[in-house]
């Protein structure tokens, strides 16, 4: 049973589909599902789909506890691929691995292979792999400095020839911050004063600065820990539009809570449950016609 | 944004008239009747009393402190001895001012601040970001509470014993036979610098603690190094706390005297050899050794000249608490400071 939701139509004014019943486990009206593959058809298309990142029986582990189980799975870039499941089914913990953001946590404990266009993610220097492979987190955390500052931050090149000196504001430097602003949809907002903090920005704001922030070094793959949680509902539906209209340039894995918000955005969608991958498919498919009983369950709100 | 307006968030025309919204409510205002001690049982009451008179008093006793110094202080003050230096004569008139406390004063707060503040930072860093191996953080942070709480004639002793030996005879004038004194700006300000220092490493440590592990992290997931992580983020975000250790610092060094008594002479007169290197080896005063050689407890005996060093000493100590004070209230963000005005403000409290 879908949830009564939309899909984003970038050229279109936003539809909203008539509201489905409540989950009980009846196959979902034919209306929602004509109306789900026609805002598909609507979405922009992608040129070119091709895989990034490619997960091959991954374990992880804190300590003695394993939080995700024997996972395989695809990133494409041209898709947006949601995690979605209960809290403490190990997709946040998934997401940070991609990046190698999980051994920052002491004990943490791995298994299986992580690639990144063929390589092994343990074989790249790590901070070379984190500008490659991007994240933006639940809660917009901005650095205390002006917004170009903090997009500027993220571009700066780390010699240690001149770390003494001041950065200066090269013509090449501007013109990437307002690249990435531009893509993250904030330069547009934010052009008259790029020198105020950006701490004073709305909450929206701040995140899809985090974003710009993320893209600014122009990552292959970004990842987003429930980028929308914090913020309401317009903000949202601005970073879910920015999410869809980015797919084509990088691959995005998103994890969510929110399985209106997986299904708007999402190409593919994997549902994890308790550390294990039980269903990972298309996100009609894994909506509509679930082929696990888990899966329909909790797609169709009988747990989570 | 995708906002779509919707009709009440259309501009006004001109001829449609926006109702005004008064600046206070028409209704009558309610406010909770102030809670009366007389319904409480009488123990409470009487605790109650004794908490507030204790209150009061501390206010009245540092009240009198004040205003007794003030009166005293601006009687006895004038400006000429801000300027002159001490002279040995018996007489109040011929004894000169004390200039030479006052710049050994400023001596002694900057030898000491730039040693605590630095190491102090250096410090709370590696405590709250490294802190391998576990036991080694652990003892440091002992060993910092004891430290802190070693008295400063302690140290000051201490710091005689380490600074007279031979290998350390840079720091300090030789005596006339060759003997090491220990004796000088340097090895007091040093002495200093170790005193402030658990102060300086507090405040800072506490700071980055209570930074929130996702600014660190958002700061990785760029790519970023621990060192870039620390310079360019971290710090900048406990500005204000680094800020006000800094204040607190130099306000545990002007205030301290036994270090002064013990490590930089009997004397009232900076006594310089030559050229600068010569002034921080050289012993000399601070006001605090001043007012006690000016008490009738030490040699000049002049009570006129310590009491207006003394309205000195606090008026530099007011000063350095207000602007402590200053920079904290900054980090609740309750008022728009110089820092948050160059964008500096305290992010991560919301």
């Amino acid at each position: 049973m879908p949830p009564p939701i939309r899909r984003i139509a970038l050229d279109r004014a936003p539809t909203v589909a008539p509201g489905a019943a409540s989950g009980n486990g009846h196959p979902p009206p034919a209306a929602t599902r004509s109306q789900t593959a026609r805002l598909r058809a609507a979405r922009p298309p992608v040129a070119s789909v091709r895989e990034r990142m490619a997960l091959e029986s991954v374990w992880l582990a804190y300590g003695e506890n394993w939080v995700v189980r024997d996972v395989s799975l695809t990133v494409r870039q041209g898709e947006v691929l949601a995690l979605i499941g209960a809290s403490g089914s190990g997709k946040t913990t998934l997401l940070r691995s991609l990046n190698r953001l999980t051994e920052i946590t002491d004990g943490a404990a791995r298994a299986g292979r992580i690639a990144l266009d063929g390589q092994d993610v343990h074989a790249l220097e790590v901070n070379s792999l984190r500008r490659r492979v991007s994240m933006v987190f639940q809660q917009p955390n901005p650095f205390p400095m002006s917004i170009f500052d903090n997009v500027a931050y993220a571009l700066a090149e780390q010699s240690p020839a001149r770390g003494r000196r001041r950065r200066r504001r090269t013509p090449e430097i501007e013109r990437a911050v307002v690249h990435a602003l531009r893509r993250a949809g904030l330069y547009e907002e934010v052009a008259g004063d790029l020198d105020r903090t950006a701490l004073r920005l709305s909450g929206g704001q701040q995140q899809r600065l985090c974003i710009a922030r993320a893209l600014a070094a122009e990552p292959e793959v970004l990842l987003l820990d429930e980028p929308c949680s914090a913020l309401d509902p317009i903000s949202t539906a601005t970073i879910e539009e920015l999410i869809v209209s980015l797919r084509e340039s990088v691959a995005i894995v998103i994890v969510t809570h929110n399985l209106q918000q997986a299904f708007r955005v999402a190409d593919h969608v994997a549902f994890m449950h308790l550390g294990e991958l039980i269903e990972y498919g298309l996100a009609e498919q894994v909506f509509d016609r679930p082929t696990q009983e888990r899966t329909r369950e909790y797609v169709s709100g009988a747990f989570g | 944004m995708a906002q779509v307006p919707t009709a009440e968030e259309q501009v006004p025309t001109a001829d449609c008239q926006v109702p005004q919204k008064p600046a206070r409510p028409s209704v009558p205002v309610e406010r909770p009747a102030r809670e009366s001690t007389r319904s409480w049982p009488l123990a409470d009451r009487i605790f109650y009393w004794l908490c507030w008179a204790t209150g009061v008093g501390l206010c009245l006793i540092a009240a009198w402190i004040v205003l007794y110094m003030m009166v005293k202080g601006v009687s006895f003050l004038k400006p000429s001895m801000l300027v002159s230096s001490p002279k040995p004569e018996i007489t109040q008139q011929g004894s000169g001012g004390f200039s030479d406390p006052i710049v050994g004063t400023l001596i002694i707060v900057a030898i000491g601040t730039a040693l605590a503040v630095p190491v102090g930072m250096g410090i709370a860093v590696w405590l709250s970001e490294y802190a391998r191996p576990r036991w080694l953080a652990r003892a440091v942070e002992s060993t910092l509470e004891m430290l802190a709480g070693v008295p400063s004639v302690v140290l000051a002793l201490f710091g005689l014993l380490v600074f007279s030996q031979g290998v350390l005879s840079f720091l300090s004038e030789s005596s006339v036979s060759g003997g090491v004194t220990g004796i000088s700006f340097l090895t007091a300000g040093i002495t200093m610098g170790v005193l402030a220092l658990p102060l300086v490493v507090t405040a800072n440590y506490e700071a980055l603690r209570l930074l929130p592990s996702r600014v660190r992290e958002a700061s990785h997931a760029l790519g970023k190094t621990r060192i870039t992580t620390i310079r360019h983020v971290l710090l900048p975000s406990i500005r204000s706390a680094s800020a006000t250790g800094g204040v607190l610092a130099m306000g545990r060094i002007v205030g301290d005297t036994a270090i002064i008594t013990i490590l930089l002479g009997g004397g009232v007169n900076t006594e310089p050899n030559s050229g600068f290197l010569g002034l921080l080896r050289g012993t000399g005063a601070t006001l605090t050794s001043y007012i006690y050689y000016e008490s009738p407890a030490g040699e000049g005996n002049s009570h006129e000249k310590a009491y207006a060093a003394a309205f000195v000493l606090l008026l530099i100590v007011l000063v350095l608490n207000g602007v402590a004070t200053w920079i904290s209230r900054e980090r609740g963000g309750a008022r728009r400071s110089i820092w948050s005005a160059l964008g500096w403000g305290v992010p991560w409290t919301r």
